[in-house]
């Protein structure tokens, strides 16, 4: 079938388009060129609309123990948001941390195409992919945690070299299905099982002796020998601590170059001024990013209300469960291999460093001069839940309202940021680089994110409206690969995405020690631990697809 | 014949892997690392591989249409057992769902235990590789571990650890039920400490001792039987440890009798070593006949754990109201469905209701249920995924062996289709 959009004003930064009006043609889910003789089946008039390639959420806490724990652990805010079943959808709950179903039509319904879970655990990695084959709609993936298991830091303390680390990096992609590596408190998760309870980036771990510099070296190192897109995905130390901005100046320092991703930077970008000691960081962050080409963030904006923390950081989490509404909270050591931690939270703007952090997050967003090394997103569900997006483009894209809720917020906030003389505004082309070519580009999907002929037809099509928030709430359209899913903001037909992976290459002789390693040590035989590629696929929904990585064939 | 080995097992709650199968036909036998719950489990013959209507054996196709039809005709179904893989409780969640059915694991009022205390505090808890690895001093509270886990010592206490030089220091004390046997005795010979106390002095024994570790003055010399010094000692050992770890089965602990009131305490407890600098971690057991599949898959699907209504067209829980057993004594359900692809020997409650039973082949019932159609068992006729006790880690199940059966997947999806079909007709 052979679909026609137009007279659309199309934002395209893959190919350059900044608000063109144009026609956008699309067959067999993929787009076309403009076809010489064909007849076309459909044709949707988008005259006075907006087009935009789907979106990409390229840090979302989508699949996972930690997000199930989140969900199992809040029966009171699921209450407040069912979501009856209809002809075409399940039924389910939303909220803070809602159910599959309802995450994938609620994704879709915003004109989101894909989402990618930043933190799988190797040792929960099937959960984390039973949990997103459960998501309709949605392309998803993942990046899978190393930097805390005890057999990588094994393997610093024996000094064995970059080959080895690389052939483990890569077995471990392998194994988990993941598209990229996290690192969560490098060392720290670890360190807090020794009964540590903060780690520095050049503080040892007191059992092996090794620092959160030196692991984030080595797997940036890792990620980028092995051809990797996606730079070395980077949960840093210290989330959270006033002052905590120096240690993210450092870690950008420290990596001597390599490219690096700093995922949910609002949450290490505080200084230590004033009379609370609690101040903003950003403009010294957004300057550091702004000159290290080889940095990439995201934000992790928060805002106000009612959310769940859930983070691989149990160190961290541990530290902050004093702070968790309601007053409970879970933390978990995993398996030798990392930990979570789950912790409510109720953001409040009248609370001084809930208002600031506010202030800090969107301080970031507008002092960092390059759309395509910044990206949108809340860390869903930790600074707020994904829904809260269309609200957060507003607050970028219009000064005005900015600073009528700048004037809401904690007073002292107020005066300790300097949000209000920012004038500046986000366009369209800019938020369509944050949210869908950047991503693509920076997760390394070779045929997502944009509109150009041979991409997938993953398209939304939005009214244009001077209120954002209204505008980025409900498209006319969205289309999954060439299928169309959403219209005016409903679900209208669902379908299943593909799962993106890498398979860098590895020696296989890494499994000689790694087998004795799991025999001697862990609960579970190396065979049953890797996931096979029919666990994704035999229940007729779920696929794979492969990514290049530099140097490695597909 | 083949021999299979590093077979994972559904059944012990741990996830053992390293069984070695020997397959004959449709024969299983367990040759290596078998225990007196995993190898029944797994040799089990196969009984019925036939549908049945009112005890009448028909087609697999004729049941599934005779399903459909009794659960076109129901207002309130009830959907128990709940045991089966991660694919079986999706279909099953999805059959629910289109039925207005309420969903309940047969598990819940033992796991309602640990739920609550999750849903109301919270807690800190570890896995087994941790146990494992890092554990020099393991609290048994009010369960007899190796009855329920028979391999538990020797696989995670007694064996190669990261981080103890010598694993025979490993302390192993039990508060409340002595154990049955010796398993928890260390390789030199180190028995384990015993405490002991009813079930019933629980609540005050835990009190105590939380109490103790908290600093608060006690004036009682006993608690539930138990001298406060010795309790006291408890407290300062679980402080003095490295990695001090916390065990009990839900269960085991009572159920109906505010159980979770146990488990809160000892949690908090454990967050109060926690916050005083130490550390220290929970271990719930359980993952017996996929009660913690069911609660994962339902929890990501619905929100909720295995214990939801789908009656309004949207899930709604309640870990009290909707308990299978409760809604047939009060007349709020008009039919049941038993799904349990585990244990033949779990059968339906007894009911006069319009039954149909989705079981593992060979389940001897003790009345013929409208429909009977008989499944295979995850992890023997074919793949799936169960998880084990610590909730983290999902195992990956085996087909052993080429017995025809149907999964319940299968078996359940084939009866919404038809159901669709019905109404549809209607």
């Amino acid at each position: 079938m052979l679909i026609k959009l137009t007279g659309g004003k199309v934002y395209d930064p893959a190919s350059g388009v900044a608000g063109v009006i144009q026609d956008v043609y699309f067959q067999d889910g993929r787009i076309i060129d403009k076809p010489s003789d064909q007849p076309i089946d459909k044709e949707y008039d988008c005259r006075g609309k907006v087009i935009m390639s789907g979106a990409i959420d390229m840090h979302t806490h989508i699949g996972g123990g930690k997000g199930n724990i989140a969900r199992t652990m809040l029966p009171e805010d699921h209450r407040q948001d069912p979501v009856p079943r209809t002809s075409i959808t399940r039924s389910g709950n939303g909220h803070a941390m809602p159910s599959t179903y309802v995450t994938g039509y609620r994704y879709a319904e915003m004109g989101y195409t894909a989402g990618f879970e930043p933190a799988v655990l190797p040792i929960n990695a099937r959960q984390a992919h039973m949990e997103m084959g459960d998501i309709p709609i949605l392309d998803k993936g993942g990046y899978v945690m190393l930097g805390s298991d005890d057999y990588f830091l094994r393997l610093l303390t024996a000094k064995k070299d970059q080959k080895a680390i690389n052939d483990y990096v890569a077995w471990t992609i392998h194994s988990a299905k993941a598209i990229g590596v996290k690192v969560v408190n490098p060392g720290g998760i670890n360190a807090f099982k020794f009964n540590q309870r903060k780690l520095d980036l050049d503080e040892q771990n007191s059992h092996y002796g090794v620092t959160p510099r030196e692991i984030l070296q080595v797997l940036a190192t890792a990620v980028k020998e092995l051809g990797i897109s996606h730079p070395l995905h980077v949960h840093g130390c210290n989330l959270g601590v006033p002052g905590n901005m120096q240690t993210t100046l450092d870690t950008i320092q420290g990596i001597g170059g390599l490219p690096m991703h700093l995922t949910h930077i609002q949450f290490h970008s505080y200084g230590t001024e004033g009379d609370l000691k609690f101040s903003s960081g950003a403009a010294q962050i957004a300057e550091a990013v702004n000159k290290n080409k080889n940095i990439t963030i995201d934000v992790g904006q928060i805002l106000f209300g009612q959310t769940v923390t859930a983070s691989g950081d149990n160190m961290r989490q541990h530290a902050n469960h004093k702070y968790a509404s309601p007053n409970k909270w879970v933390c978990m050591d995993i398996e030798c291999d990392a930990g979570c931690g789950v912790v409510p939270f109720k953001y409040k703007d009248q609370n001084f460093v809930n208002a600031l952090q506010w202030a800090i997050g969107l301080e970031t967003f507008l002092l960092v001069d390059d759309p395509w090394r910044i990206f949108l997103t809340t860390d869903h569900p930790n600074g707020a839940p994904f829904t809260s997006y269309p609200h957060l483009i507003r607050l970028l894209m219009d000064r005005s309202f900015r600073n009528e809720v700048l004037e809401t917020i904690h007073p002292q906030a107020q005066l300790m940021t300097t949000l209000g003389s920012i004038t500046r505004e986000y366009t369209l082309d800019e938020i369509a680089i944050m949210t869908r070519a950047g991503a693509a580009k920076l997760i390394g999907l070779k045929d997502r994110g944009g509109l150009s002929a041979g991409y997938f037809a993953d398209i939304t099509v939005y009214t244009d409206n001077v209120n954002r928030e209204a505008m980025f709430t409900k498209p006319d359209y969205v289309f999954k690969d060439g299928e169309l899913v959403v219209v005016d903001g409903k679900v209208v037909h669902t379908k299943w995405g593909t799962t993106h992976v890498v398979r860098p290459d590895f020696d296989p002789s890494v499994e000689k020690d790694l087998k004795s390693y799991f025999d001697r040590y862990l609960t579970m035989k190396l065979g049953n631990f890797k996931i096979s590629d029919d666990e994704i696929t035999e229940d007729g929904r779920g696929s794979l697809t492969v990514h290049p990585t530099a140097g490695c064939a597909v | 014949m083949t021999v299979i080995t590093e077979v994972p097992s559904p059944f012990c709650g741990v996830g053992t892997d390293d069984l070695t199968v020997q397959v004959d036909g449709i024969a299983i036998k367990v040759t290596a690392n078998g225990c007196v719950v995993n190898t029944p489990a797994f040799e089990q013959a196969i009984g019925d591989t036939n549908s049945r209507i009112a005890g009448k054996t028909v087609s697999f196709q004729e049941a599934v249409i005779k399903a459909a039809a009794l659960l076109a005709e129901t207002k309130q179904p009830v959907i128990g057992g709940c045991a089966t893989d991660v694919n079986g409780m999706r279909a099953l969640l999805s059959l629910a769902d289109c039925t207005g059915a309420v969903v309940d694991n047969m598990g819940f009022n033992a796991a309602r235990n640990n739920l609550l205390t999750l849903q109301d505090s919270g807690w800190m808890n570890t896995t087994l590789a941790e146990v494992k690895n890092r554990c020099d001093l393991l609290l048994v509270l009010g369960t007899d571990i190796e009855t329920v886990v028979p391999r538990f010592f020797e696989q995670y206490l007694w064996n190669e650890a990261m981080f103890l030089e010598n694993i025979s220091q490993r302390q192993v004390i039990y508060l409340g039920k002595a154990p049955s046997g010796n398993a928890a005795t260390s390789p030199d010979g180190q028995k384990a400490q015993v405490l002991a106390c009813d079930d019933s002095a629980l609540p005050d024994v835990v009190g105590v001792l939380r109490a103790l570790v908290k600093g608060q003055p006690i004036r009682a010399e006993k608690a539930g039987g138990i001298a406060v010094a010795d309790l006291q000692s408890i407290a300062d050992k679980l402080k003095a440890a490295k990695y001090g770890v916390v065990t009990w089965g839900a269960g085991a602990l009572g159920v109906g009798t505010h159980a979770e009131l146990i488990v809160q305490t000892v949690s908090e407890m454990i967050k109060d070593i926690n916050d005083k600098g130490a550390r220290c971690s929970g271990l719930p057991l359980a993952g017996k006949d996929g009660d913690l599949t069911a609660n994962q898959a339902c929890g990501w699907t619905t929100g909720y754990p295995a214990r939801v209504s789908f009656a309004r067209g949207y899930p709604e829980y309640d870990p009290f109201l909707y308990d299978t057993n409760l809604m047939l004594a009060n007349g709020e359900a008009d039919a049941l469905v038993w799904v349990n692809a585990f244990n033949a020997k779990a059968v339906p409650p007894e009911s006069e209701l319009p039954t149909i039973v989705i079981g593992r082949s060979g389940m001897i019932l003790n009345k013929e249920p409208d429909v009977f159609i008989p499944v295979g068992t995850p992890g023997i006729d074919h793949a799936g995924h169960a998880y084990r006790t610590d909730n983290v880690v999902a195992i990956r199940l085996k087909k052993l062996r080429y017995s025809g059966l149907p999964s319940t997947a299968e078996v359940l999806t084939a009866i919404e289709v038809a159901l669709k079909e019905v109404k549809h007709v209607d």
